[in-house]
């Protein structure tokens, strides 16, 4: 395998504590190794440029049915979006939903090494695995849903932790999932009767089971089984206004659990797009509407077994998919234009619908506003982390976009003069407080030591220590002179000079020439299913499903090829 | 004003795509260079000299600049494509996207036009002195963004799937069209001095259909309201005003609920 060794760049490493640092760093075999140990490697010239370890995204859709189902519902968006194959590169189009190619390649353009899809249904865990297999170059591992789930509900409601963990291990072993997501936990199936959860208290109908019993009991039985990741909330009433105490009180669920993993990771609980779930007010009107970002941060700062990450508005035109299927039901009565519901058997449901965030309305900025709020008000940067929920709040191209936001106040306050609600908006959210702009090291906390962590994988990505995956990539700015320029700083860290994937090169002076060797994470949690839930399952599929258990099964020789299977010691 | 004449020397094997033929692309270059613009044919880009024979100048800005295309153009798609000023004569039949997504300037086609012919047009005006095929001013597939504004007149007939989506405008067609006009239509006006076969207005929430002859199958969703006089591009006609559809969803302005228009000569 190929040796390189990156000179003088600036480099930035919160897990070395090195800050814009001038080094060098060498990759061998794969790996991060020190610089003294490669002879003959291939130099990369990196003076003038950053230099930071292989991001980690921790919470996006790029891969699955309502993915899928967001680029047949969206033929217009590949019109105008497109780029043609060139050398190993293959053709890309799409932008809010893009081919899976292309995600590959968006992905590798920004530095990112591995990135999480957020919400695999069971049923459609095949495809899902289809789907991220064909994501060139970034490792990938996707979360099933489980907080609707009807044998979760039914253990939970009697508090059996035990069955519920032999249940969960036992799906995520044939799924090849990665950790436990709770998306509207009981609310979506209440949608099957036309009803929602809107406060954690709220009972399931049928089921008799609250949400506030599903989140708990999840952080429960994650903290049993061990797992790299913790338990994965997007809780109720996302995008309501007013719903930031229904967070607040989401977020009291996991006071007083510890976390026990051999992982590294610290939380219990991670709270995924925070910015749809910190309104205040009873409506969206500019009268109403206002930001309770500093009350959710309040609470979020005191703890210390939680994370969250932001889900930025970026005020484009998107597609928004969730398996919350009520919210996009009532999203499409909103804007009135196509939607898609879809349900998937007895586990979870989902919706379609374009959106536009539109950067001349009150509501769309107040959104982008509160997202930025989150991240300026955090004071431990490697529990935050940068994410659009990718494409809801904005199309993954955006990042960048958001990193020019948090690092630049002259851009915040561009689009709030812009806008002719910017005066609103600044009335209404917190967001003209803040003169706080994040440094490149905050910067690499969020989506690099801090990212890995959470996610459990910090002895693998996140940092440049040797010994770590060779994972690298060099940005197109000079931390020196560059950083007072938000279009700089945007403009590079959509386009890696380099990056080296893995050990192997796989953007070379700005162009992609290889398609990588991409893996698919995933967890053995070990547990053989108890007698009751084997029972159980059986029975219920038998009685309930058109289904059979086959059905689910995801077998590694053609759904995940090059597989890398996380074992966990059970306590 | 000047003029640029582009004269087709060379058919293409299957179809040309040809958005760079705009007032816009073509204005403060030499004949040289406006030979050197890419063009497509299947997955091949091209350049527009390997077709046509270029003569003339064009001016310096797209305002001052007239392109006359000539030849036998039923091969090539996307003239005038979101040209915003200007003026194009196109001297025969064209394929598919004739002004699309056009935003200013004018087009005058002295044939026919294929599909999708000014696509999502957002201003300025196109005259089709033939006829036009189906999806005249909609909306691109899958989006909801249809017609927006500017003219369009066609003397001839239209197909099908006219003003799908349409939100501003008018369309003015000559003849007949075949079924469905102004589905989802949500603005703007549509006028056939013809016959129109059947689902016009389906799920139309807002703006105008005025049709001077006959409509063969009425959707279920249009209630009869009153008969009234209009003057409707000069011909002025006693019209029966229906209302509809009812079956889908309608704004309130200033309390008053909005239907979409349709108007039957009397």
């Amino acid at each position: 395998m190929a040796e390189y060794i990156i000179k003088n760049g600036f480099v930035v490493d919160p897990t070395q504590g090195i800050n814009c640092e001038k080094m060098d760093v060498a990759v061998k075999d794969g790996k991060i190794v020190d610089a003294s140990e490669v002879m003959g490697a291939k130099v990369i010239d990196a003076s003038g440029k950053l230099v930071m370890a292989g991001a980690v995204d921790v919470h996006s859709h790029s891969a699955g049915p309502k993915v899928n189902v967001g680029r047949n519902l969206r033929p217009e968006e590949k019109l105008n979006c497109y780029n043609p194959a060139k050398g190993a590169k293959r053709m890309e189009a799409g932008f809010s939903v893009p081919t899976a190619i292309s995600s590959g390649y968006i992905f590798s353009r920004m530095g990112y090494g591995f990135a999480m899809e957020a919400a695999m249904p069971p049923l459609y865990a095949r495809h899902t695995h289809e789907e991220m297999r064909d994501t060139p170059i970034v490792d990938e591992a996707a979360l099933p849903v489980f907080g609707n789930n009807w044998f979760v509900m039914e253990y939970l409601k009697n508090n059996e932790i035990e069955n519920t963990a032999s249940y969960i291990s036992w799906l995520l072993k044939v799924t090849k999932g990665y950790g436990i997501k709770c998306v509207n936990p009981g609310g979506s199936e209440a949608w099957g009767w036309g009803m929602n959860c809107l406060t954690i208290d709220d009972p399931v109908p049928f089921f008799d089971v609250t949400p506030k019993q599903i989140i708990t009991g999840l952080i429960e039985a994650n903290e049993y089984l061990r797992l790299p990741h913790s338990m994965h909330l997007h809780t109720n009433s996302l995008g309501e206004p007013g719903n930031y105490q229904i967070t607040i009180d989401s977020l009291k669920c996991a006071e007083g659990i510890k976390a026990d993993n051999d992982f590294g990771r610290e939380q219990v609980l991670h709270h995924t797009h925070l910015q749809f779930h910190s309104y205040g007010g009873d409506s969206y009107s500019s009268k109403s509407f206002e930001s309770r970002s500093k009350e959710v941060m309040d609470y979020f700062n005191s703890t210390d077994n939680l994370t969250f990450d932001i889900g930025q508005v970026t005020l484009d035109e998107t597609t928004t998919m969730t398996a919350d299927g009520p919210f996009e039901y009532h999203l499409s009565h909103m804007n009135n234009l196509k939607w898609v519901n879809k349900d998937v058997e007895l586990e979870t449901c989902a919706g379609v619908v374009p959106f536009i965030y539109n950067p001349n309305s009150f509501i769309g900025v107040a959104q982008w506003a509160i997202g930025l709020e989150l991240a300026l008000q955090c004071k431990d940067m490697t529990k935050c982390y940068l994410t659009s929920d990718a494409p809801n709040a904005g199309p993954l191209c955006r990042y960048p976009r958001v990193m020019k936001w948090l690092m630049s106040l002259k851009s915040r306050d561009e689009i709030l003069d812009a806008c002719k609600y910017g005066e609103s908006v600044r009335r209404q959210c917190y967001i003209g407080e803040f003169d706080r702009e994040l440094t490149l090291y905050e910067l690499a906390q969020m989506n690099r030591q801090g990212a890995a962590r959470m996610l459990g994988l910090s002895n693998m990505f996140g940092s440049l220590k040797p010994g770590m995956e060779g994972d690298v990539v060099v940005y197109p700015l000079n931390p020196e002179s560059d950083l007072d320029d938000g279009e700089k700083i945007e403009h590079a860290f959509g386009n890696a000079e380099y990056f080296i994937k893995k050990g192997e090169l796989i953007i070379n002076d700005s162009e992609i020439i290889s398609n990588g060797s991409k893996r698919t994470f995933w967890v053995n949690a070990g547990k053989e299913l108890t007698p009751q839930v084997e029972r159980d399952v059986s029975e219920r599929f038998k009685k309930y499903y058109t289904v059979t258990r086959n059905n689910y099964e995801v077998k590694e020789h053609h759904y995940v090829p090059n597989e890398y299977m996380i074992e966990v010691n059970a306590a | 004003m000047s003029t640029v004449e582009l004269t087709l020397k060379q058919q293409p094997e299957l179809y040309l795509e040809t958005e760079k033929i705009t007032p816009d692309s073509f204005a403060g270059k030499s004949a040289d260079e406006i030979a050197a613009l890419d063009v497509y044919e299947g997955n091949l880009t091209h350049k527009l000299g390997d077709f046509f024979t270029i003569s003339g100048t064009p001016g310096q800005t797209a305002q001052d600049t007239v392109i006359k295309v000539k030849g036998d153009l039923l091969r090539i798609k996307w003239i005038g494509a979101k040209m915003t000023a200007g003026k194009v004569i196109v001297d025969s039949n064209t394929d598919m996207y004739t002004g699309a997504f056009m935003e200013g300037g004018e087009i005058i086609v002295n044939g026919n036009t294929g599909h999708f012919t000014a696509l999502g047009m957002k201003g300025g005006n196109i005259h089709i002195k033939g006829s036009a095929g189906n999806y005249l001013g909609a909306a691109y597939r899958g989006d909801w963004r249809g017609m927006m504004g500017g003219v369009l007149r066609v003397d001839g007939d239209a197909g099908s799937d006219v003003g799908t989506f349409m939100r501003g405008g008018e369309i003015i067609i000559g003849g007949n069209t075949d079924v469905h006009v102004g589905t989802h239509q949500e603005g703007g006006k549509i006028v056939v001095k013809g016959n129109a076969k059947s689902k016009v207005g389906g799920q139309m929430v807002k703006g105008e259909i005025i049709v001077f002859g006959t409509i063969d199958v009425m959707m279920p969703g249009f209630a009869h309201r009153d008969n009234i006089d209009l003057e409707v591009d000069g011909a002025k006609a006693t019209f029966k005003r229906f209302e509809g559809d009812l079956g889908e969803r309608h704004p309130k302005s200033k309390g008053k609920v909005i239907y979409g228009q349709l108007y039957i000569k009397a």
